[in-house]
């Protein structure tokens, strides 16, 4: 048995290595390319950071990227203020709702783009009525569009704590519902509300059909139309826009993974029962 | 906090609770004298922690009312009714140190830091947990999360402590060391308690006053050496241990059985034949050669034994001996079994009443 470890412990690292840069190359290699093919001067050569600077220079780009960054912000809030309260609410007060909010939740995954976009057409008519011709707008739809995602990872969170008991306890010791949820339970699902959180932004900064077929100039309709015409800046956001995405994951894995630490020094055995003289 | 001024008195009057088609409580009327500790006592489904939740606020009654203090307090909501409580699953706060969990009611009152530290730390003290005030629930044993939990719901000073079967997810050891310190804190303070439990020793080892639930009904109220000793009805006999069901023939108060003329209890049949309710410390064993029952096996459990006896109707009869004194026996051994002179509960055969 331990002969056999001993030698499976370096196949292993070896295999480990392997898989370690291979995947690495795999996912590297576009991003690669891209950061290459956009640092390049396609019409006197060398290197430039033309494409980059237009990030910021170019008036449509910069708004596109403004308008992106703001629907993600909106959206990550709209969705947290509708999503936490009602999730919370069905789980302590109304479980028989539980089916039903779930199917509505995820139904979202299951309608095309293109369906939403027709079907909201009546809808829109009355929001641009009333709020105006704004892309910013499109944070109704994409709320609903990142209900599933969002809805997965709060669930799991709120599954893993004994949220009836945390309430009970609260509320016995004299918290109203706003405190009990603020105070109590959204800080033990908070690594829930961060995924959620992040995923939307993700999911936003990555819609192209919606905004595109409804008109508006998000950061992707804005990278396929200067795409056509300048393919090093296109290439520049698209890199911009992996690389946001890449930090916000690393920030997240690195927030939930100081949770699991201090999880893990927790659970050692050290409770040995001390008695009481 | 000098003793039993803390106390308030608690009235629940006729409370019925109606989940559907199940009632959960039918008709519970139990009164807490100011600072005295009654446990509720019944096996799970029989309305006991309906009745502490329905007093915490957790739960409403579908009829009947909560009074404390004099004051009914049936619409008011948990926050606001002054309960400490602790329950059978750990409650801490996973986020907050053990110090901010035993603060946490006192900032909900508004009270400063300081005094909020201050108070969380004596109450720290008070069950020897001082020592851990930093670290968080997850780092504490299970004796050691339930302590903190008690010193968490009496930070409040709450007018009536409730325990939610808090030594349930305890091992053995540490449930009997938090019992009889639950028992001293709640002497010294002087809270009136309401403790509910499926354990009868627990409930007998910490009450001023047991009641023996049954399907959302109190079968009995009484204090535990009372209600050890004159079981008012079979299912409360049942659950004090008193599970040796013997035939008995009833006549003038007394009744035979076993070769044994004892008398019977309030609320015994009056006259005919009987199923007798008797405890196994209550049977005597002895060894006899033309003896016409049969040990059938022995079962050693340290201080005490247990012996079942085969009777000649073929019915058996659980006898509790001293752990040495039962070596003496081994299964097959032909005995003779009789009764030690005490009275006991006959019901009418075949029908519990």
């Amino acid at each position: 048995m331990r002969g056999a470890r001993t030698r499976g412990a370096p196949i292993t690292g070896t295999v480990r290595a392997v898989l370690w840069v291979a995947f690495g190359l795999f996912f590297l290699f576009p991003l690669y390319a891209m950061a290459d093919f956009s640092t390049r001067d396609l019409i006197a050569g060398g290197r430039t950071l033309q494409a980059w600077t237009n990030l910021v220079t170019d008036d449509a780009l910069y708004q596109a990227i403004v308008i992106s960054l703001l629907l993600a912000a909106f959206t990550v809030a709209a969705m947290l203020v509708i999503l936490v309260p009602t999730m919370i609410w069905v789980r302590l007060r109304a479980p028989w709702a539980r089916g039903m909010v779930e199917f509505l939740c995820l139904l979202p995954l299951t309608i095309p783009a293109l369906v939403i976009v027709v079907g909201l057409r009546n809808v829109y008519l009355w929001v641009t009525y009333f709020l105006g011709e704004s892309a910013l707008t499109l944070t109704f739809v994409y709320v609903v569009l990142v209900l599933p995602f969002a809805y997965r990872a709060i669930d799991a969170s709120l599954s893993s704590i004994d949220m009836q008991t945390l309430a009970e306890a609260a509320r016995s010791l004299g918290a109203g519902w706003a405190t009990t949820i603020l105070r109590v339970l959204v800080p033990n699902i908070w690594p829930g509300i961060l995924s959620a959180a992040f995923i939307s932004i993700a999911v936003v900064l990555g819609e192209y059909t919606i905004a595109s077929l409804s008109g508006y100039q998000t950061l992707q309709v804005q990278i396929v139309a200067i795409g056509k015409s300048d393919g090093p800046t296109s290439v520049a956001a698209s890199l911009a826009v992996l690389l946001f995405g890449f930090a916000l994951l690393l920030v997240l894995s690195l927030v939930t993974r100081g949770r699991h630490a201090a999880d893990e020094t927790s659970t050692n055995p050290s409770g040995v029962e001390r008695v009481v003289a | 906090m000098s003793s039993n001024v803390a106390g308030v008195a608690v009235h629940l009057t006729d409370l019925t609770r109606v989940y559907g088609q199940t009632k959960a409580l039918d008709g519970l009327t139990l009164h807490i004298a100011p600072g005295e500790l009654v446990a509720l006592l019944g096996p799970s489904g029989c309305g006991k922690t309906t009745a502490l939740r329905i007093l915490a606020g957790l739960d409403e009654a579908t009829s009947g009312t909560v009074s404390v203090g004099g004051r009914d307090i049936s619409r008011v909501p948990a926050n606001k009714r002054d309960m400490g409580m602790v329950f059978q699953a750990y409650s801490l706060f996973p986020h907050l140190t053990v110090l901010e969990n035993v603060a946490f009611g006192l900032k909900m009152r508004g009270e400063g830091k300081g005094e909020r530290t201050s108070r969380a730390i004596d109450m720290l003290d008070l069950v020897g947990l001082s020592a851990h005030a930093g670290k968080y629930a997850g780092e504490l044993s299970g004796g050691q999360q339930q302590r903190v939990a008690l010193a968490r719901a009496l930070a409040i000073q709450p007018r009536v402590l409730l325990l939610d079967e808090p030594l349930s997810a305890l091992d053995a050891k540490v449930r009997v060391q938090l019992r009889d310190e639950i028992r001293r804190l709640q002497l010294e303070i002087g809270t009136t308690t309401l403790f509910v439990t499926h354990d009868q020793e627990e409930a007998l080892a910490v009450a001023d006053r047991v009641g023996v639930m049954n399907q959302g009904r109190l079968e009995q109220l009484a204090a535990p050496a009372d209600l050890y000793a004159n079981p008012a009805t079979p299912f409360v006999a049942d659950f004090v241990g008193l599970n040796n069901k013997v035939p008995a023939q009833v006549s003038g108060g007394q009744a035979q059985l076993l070769g044994t003329a004892v008398p019977t209890l309030q609320g015994s049949v009056t006259s005919g034949a009987g199923l007798a309710m008797v405890r196994p410390e209550a049977v005597m064993v002895t060894a006899d050669p033309a003896g016409t029952s049969t040990v059938s096996s022995v079962a050693f459990l340290g201080p005490i034994s247990r012996l079942y006896v085969a009777m000649p109707d073929g019915s058996v009869i659980s006898a509790q001996t001293a752990g040495s004194a039962a070596r003496a026996f081994s299964p097959g051994d032909p005995v003779t079994v009789g009764l030690e002179p005490g009275g006991v509960l006959v019901v009418s055969d075949g029908s519990p009443a």
